[in-house]
């Protein structure tokens, strides 16, 4: 095990309120009064992580904020010539330093969809690049998964440790910490002190067992061609989702969908350009100015939602599942629509599907 | 400006310096970007778009149909249809607006060297064929016969009407339509499909370019089918809502592709491979 750190229960937030003074800490806690359930916030005084359960929502909105800014604009008169208007314009802000504690391995992974797009294409998104660059995660190894939980059936599992930068596994009294890169390692002197040898040792054992959970049934890496024969397979479509309403909600608690709109906000002179999360769920979505729409009913937005996931981003990024298989969208759906059926199906025989 | 010096979301601040009432719904508007070298370094192909922004009202996204050879302005014909293009119409001489260009992939005018030339447009789909006839107009000695097809519901609906004449003296054939007979008029009357039919240019060592809504378009492919016009030979731009414009919101895909990114020119013989998403 390279550098580790060993964090007792009580001390945990005093760790916490330490990394606090020279980050934004995300931690998962109950909101609401409960009533909405575990959602990443930001770090205050006294206020612990709430580590035993998945929490609800993702912390996607750390990298990517539900809205953020690109850019402000000011309509201004030209001083020289009172006739003219001006706009001054401004872009890029500097964006603070973060870490995500406490997130699970299927939340950081979906970030390697995120670094696919805005990263690696034909253009970088700077805004996300820069949170990328100063955000850093220390994810809890997996021991909770529930009946809605399939990592392992899209090539991860309760013990992924890509995309993180400290790996956390709890052990008697507490919680060990392991730097998983150089990032992570300068951190670990302000989480605790290092941790013994036979603690090293139950961890490993905790890791292991862990590793070798296998958490979903079958392999769900394999369906771009069965996507693309299935297609045009109107009445599959139709049938699988009948019962959706649209709602959208699939799309907001996914680790992997990074859709989003741009609209313009503006009062008096001065104005902002917001880019806020969007949903390939809605009939809006697709929609033209001319009224043409693509993508027209909800058969065939939940298709490209299907195809996005298991075809079509493989196809185009050497065989890479967009999908953490976190179960998100199966526990929120209001409706009960299961992603992992509708693509299990996909390699039946036409006519022995049946949605349930 | 901290971490990237580049942002390919902040757009260039232009000025309009012309605008031309092409017909009742479509605008062409004539913008400089406000940078002298930025509009002096300024560099685009044949078929690329832009994202024009009215700052507090959104963006939108138009082909740049002004040619490459021809740098005075940029120039971009709007038809009023949503709301950023109402917006547009409604701007004078002097206002201010962003420009994020260029953006897409262009029409292979390499490929299309030596070669005779098949243009095929509807309505305001002749504005992204317009920048590739002028840019050949350009370059004449490079192209074969080059014959045109444009039609619009009437007269009244043509645009770059004051541009004909000298299309024609260029050595090119112009072939004009409406779909109904109107007073004075002295060219063809038909669908432009009916008229494709017509003329009927023969495949022979040609390339067809046809844009225009989407109903004549198929018609138009099925008329280039009809001529026996081989897949390759056949080339259109695509349309789809878009926001970013840069291969990222997700809104413009046909499964793997990103009319965005990967557009918004496609021979036929792409579309075929894409999933029936039209």
């Amino acid at each position: 095990m390279s550098g580790t750190a060993y964090i007792t229960h009580n001390e945990l937030t005093s760790a916490l309120e330490r990394l606090s003074k020279e980050m934004d800490v995300w931690i998962p806690v109950e909101t609401g009064d409960k009533k909405w359930g575990i959602q990443f916030s930001k770090y205050q005084p006294g206020k612990a992580p709430l580590l035993e359960r998945q929490s609800t929502t993702l912390p996607k909105k750390v990298l990517f904020p539900q809205v953020e800014t690109l850019l402000r604009f000011c309509y201004q008169k030209d001083v020289e010539d009172r006739s003219r208007v001006t706009i001054d314009l401004k872009d890029l802000e500097d964006m603070a330093p973060a870490m995500v504690f406490g997130a699970r391995p299927c939340d950081v992974r979906g970030f390697l969809t995120f670094d696919q797009v805005f990263l690696n294409g034909l253009h970088k998104d700077p805004y996300y690049a820069q949170r990328r660059e100063k955000t850093l995660f220390a994810t809890l190894v997996c021991e909770t998964p529930d009946s809605a939980c399939f990592c392992s059936s899209v090539g991860s599992g309760p013990a992924d440790q890509a995309g993180s930068d400290l790996w956390i596994i709890p052990i008697e009294g507490g919680y060990l910490i392991e730097s998983l890169n150089e990032r992570g390692e300068k951190l670990l002197p302000k989480m605790g002190k290092e941790a013994t040898q036979d603690q090293i040792e139950s961890a490993q054992r905790f890791q292991e067992k862990a590793a070798n959970e296998r958490v979903g049934e079958g392999d769900l890496t394999r369906y771009v061609r069965a996507f693309e024969e299935r297609f045009s397979d109107k009445a599959y479509w139709r049938d699988m989702v009948s019962k959706c309403i649209s709602c959208g909600i699939c799309t907001y608690v996914c680790p992997t969908c990074y859709c989003f709109t741009i609209t313009d906000e503006m009062k008096e002179l001065e104005g902002e350009r917001l880019r806020s999360w969007d949903s390939c769920m809605f009939h809006q979505y697709t929609q033209e100015a001319s009224g043409h729409n693509p993508r027209p009913t909800k058969f065939e937005r939940y298709r490209n939602r299907v195809g996005h996931k298991f075809s079509y981003f493989p196809d185009k990024y050497n065989g890479m599942i967009s999908c953490c298989g976190c179960g998100r969208c199966i526990r929120s759906c209001p409706v009960s629509v299961d992603i992992r059926q509708i693509v299990r199906q996909l390699k039946e025989e036409a006519g022995d599907c049946v949605s349930t | 400006m901290t971490a990237s010096a580049h942002n390919p979301y902040r757009p260039e601040l232009a000025t309009i310096q012309e605008i031309i009432q092409e017909t009742p719904t479509i605008r062409t508007f004539r913008v400089v970007l406000n940078d002298e070298e930025k509009m002096r370094r300024f560099s685009f192909q044949p078929g690329q778009v832009g994202q024009l922004s009215v700052f507090g009202v959104g963006e939108s996204t138009f082909v740049i149909n002004s040619p490459p050879t021809r740098k005075d302005y940029l120039q971009f014909s709007v038809m009023r249809a949503g709301e950023v293009t109402q917006r547009l119409h409604q701007l004078s001489l002097g206002d201010q607006i962003g420009v994020r260009a260029p953006l897409g992939n262009s029409f292979p005018i390499e490929d299309m060297k030596g070669h005779n030339i098949l243009f095929v447009g509807g309505g305001i789909g002749m504005a992204p064929l317009r920048t590739l006839l002028l840019y050949m107009l350009d370059n004449r000695q490079d192209y074969g016969n080059i014959t045109v097809i444009y039609g619009a519901r009437s007269p009244e609906d043509l645009s770059y009407g004051y541009e004909f004449d000298k299309w024609r003296t260029s050595g090119m054939d112009l072939v004009l339509t409406i779909d109904r007979e109107s007073p004075g008029w002295k060219e063809r009357v038909g669908f432009v499909p009916t008229i494709l039919a017509e003329v009927a240019p023969t495949p022979f060592n040609r390339i067809a370019i046809t844009c225009g809504p989407p109903i004549m378009i198929k018609f138009v492919l099925a008329g280039l089918k009809e001529l026996e016009y081989e897949d390759h030979q056949i080339i259109t731009t695509l349309e789809r809502r878009m926001k970013c414009g840069i291969g990222i919101c997700g809104r413009c895909n046909i499964g793997t592709k990103y009319v965005c990114v990967d557009g918004p020119v496609f021979s036929y013989e792409q579309l075929r491979h894409m999933v029936p998403e039209l």
